[in-house]
């Protein structure tokens, strides 16, 4: 079984953006996903610390500690890019204004919950962040993950099992094996196999019946 | 004349109270006041409640005011990143009292208390365990929560430039939670890298006008933030 590496995952999400979104991406993959939006597509980027036109890293000597993401790395800002407070920032999340937040995820479930920001209700110390507030508040919410645990556990599953960031809220989960749809009344429903990639290999990897159309 | 300008970290620091909510700016390191924290070090008050969105790194700023023993509650959305080390330490032998707020909840309960509003619905949480004991009301078919708003005592912040009406702006990304923190706070206090004359900053760029602040100390934070 051959499937995605994570710049491959990352390269996929960004094919389905279009230009004119405005998009969030969470820390990790979700964060690379940006290195793949060609330029002459005009994608704005919003960083929940205060940002809109995010541009990428800056070459090591033109680097501004003023300037980060929500990851604290240093970014840049495109031409027509803003800055603006937390609460103006949230409440473009809050307010139904971002077209598309992709995150990281330890589950999401064929009801279209998520879990990705505490293993157990007594963590030692949970840390949210703004995931609650993207979950709840973006037009759409995909995810973009690896498809199991590195042991194999699943992460494609019927029923969260730790505790949710936000109940019903992902329609579209891109992994190393392929792009499932979540479709409410239904599950998960395979809309693209990774490079090969069989149906029963990424049914066999989940833990939650997956449907072909 | 009015002068909010004050010209030693004594005077800025000058009636905090023990039992003090204090709000801290900040994003991670950036727009976060790191010598008005030292300045808090300094001048000793205690069973604090802090609100802040990371809980400290390292040993230095918030972290070393935690591990002096004088936050008594932390309230903030991640507490924990790579270098959280004294907040993890004193949270699992019980020594400091935890509050996750998703970070928009965080950031609006404050602008709300800066506005006068008491509480107010989100849909962020909703459906989750910090929903728990929450009050939740349907509008329009979507199930809300209550959050209340979040007034301190008193908010240090960060800012670029400032004046003796206390107005500020900021820097790029460094404005973050200042802003909303210094409308929540009976006592602003402002550090900036550089003070205007009155009437240089334009008025059009006035990120927080002078009503919401009560102190400004000049601070050179160095070469690597000019």
């Amino acid at each position: 079984m051959q499937g995605f590496d994570r710049k491959q995952m990352a390269a996929r999400v960004a094919e389905d953006i279009p230009e004119g979104w405005f998009v969030n991406l969470g820390i990790g993959i979700p964060t690379m996903i940006a290195n793949y939006v060609p330029l002459e597509r005009e994608v704005i980027l919003h960083s929940e610390n205060g940002i809109l036109g995010m541009g990428p890293a800056p070459a090591p000597d033109k680097v501004d500690p003023w300037l980060v993401n929500a990851g604290k790395q240093a970014v840049t800002l495109r031409p027509g890019g803003s800055y603006f407070h937390h609460a103006d920032s949230f409440a473009m999340i809050r307010g139904g204004h971002i077209d598309l937040c992709v995150l990281g995820a330890f589950e999401v479930a064929a009801n279209g919950d998520i879990a990705n920001w505490a293993t157990s209700e007594n963590d030692s110390a949970p840390a949210v962040g703004g995931a609650m507030d993207l979950g709840a508040g973006a037009k759409r919410l995909w995810v973009v993950m690896e498809h199991t645990t590195k042991d194999g556990g699943h992460k494609i599953v019927e029923r969260c099992t730790y505790p949710l960031t936000t109940p019903g809220a992902v329609s579209r989960v891109y992994t190393n094996l392929g792009v499932l749809d979540v479709v409410q009344g239904k599950g998960f429903v395979v809309r693209d196999l990774a490079p090969g990639v069989s149906f029963e290999q990424i049914q066999a990897a989940s833990g939650a019946k997956l449907h072909t159309n | 004349m009015i002068n909010k300008i004050v010209q030693s970290m004594a005077d800025a620091m000058a009636g905090i109270k023990d039992g003090s909510t204090v709000l801290i700016g900040g994003f991670g390191a950036v727009g976060q006041p790191d010598q008005l924290i030292e300045g808090l070090i300094e001048q000793g008050a205690k069973n604090l409640t802090c609100v802040a969105n990371n809980a400290g790194n390292g040993r230095v700023g918030l972290a070393r005011l935690m591990e002096l023993g004088r936050v008594r509650k932390i309230i903030c959305s991640f507490p924990r990143s790579a270098g959280s080390v004294v907040f993890e330490e004193l949270y699992r032998q019980g020594k400091i009292e935890l509050e996750i707020v998703p970070q928009g909840t965080m950031a609006e309960r404050m602008r709300a208390a800066g506005a006068g509003v008491p509480a107010f619905f989100t849909a962020t949480s909703v459906g989750t365990i910090l929903a728990n004991g929450k009050e939740q009301r349907e509008f329009n078919g979507r199930a809300y929560v209550m959050e209340h708003a979040l007034k301190a005592d008193v908010a240090l912040v960060e800012a670029w430039e400032g004046d003796r009406w206390g107005n500020l702006t900021y820097r790029s990304s460094g404005r973050n939670f200042n802003p909303v923190m210094a409308m929540a706070a009976d006592m602003t206090i402002a550090q900036v890298s550089h003070i205007r004359a009155l009437g240089e900053i334009v008025p059009e760029n006035v990120h927080t006008p002078g009503i919401f602040v009560k102190r400004v100390l000049h601070i050179d934070r160095g070469p690597e933030w000019a």
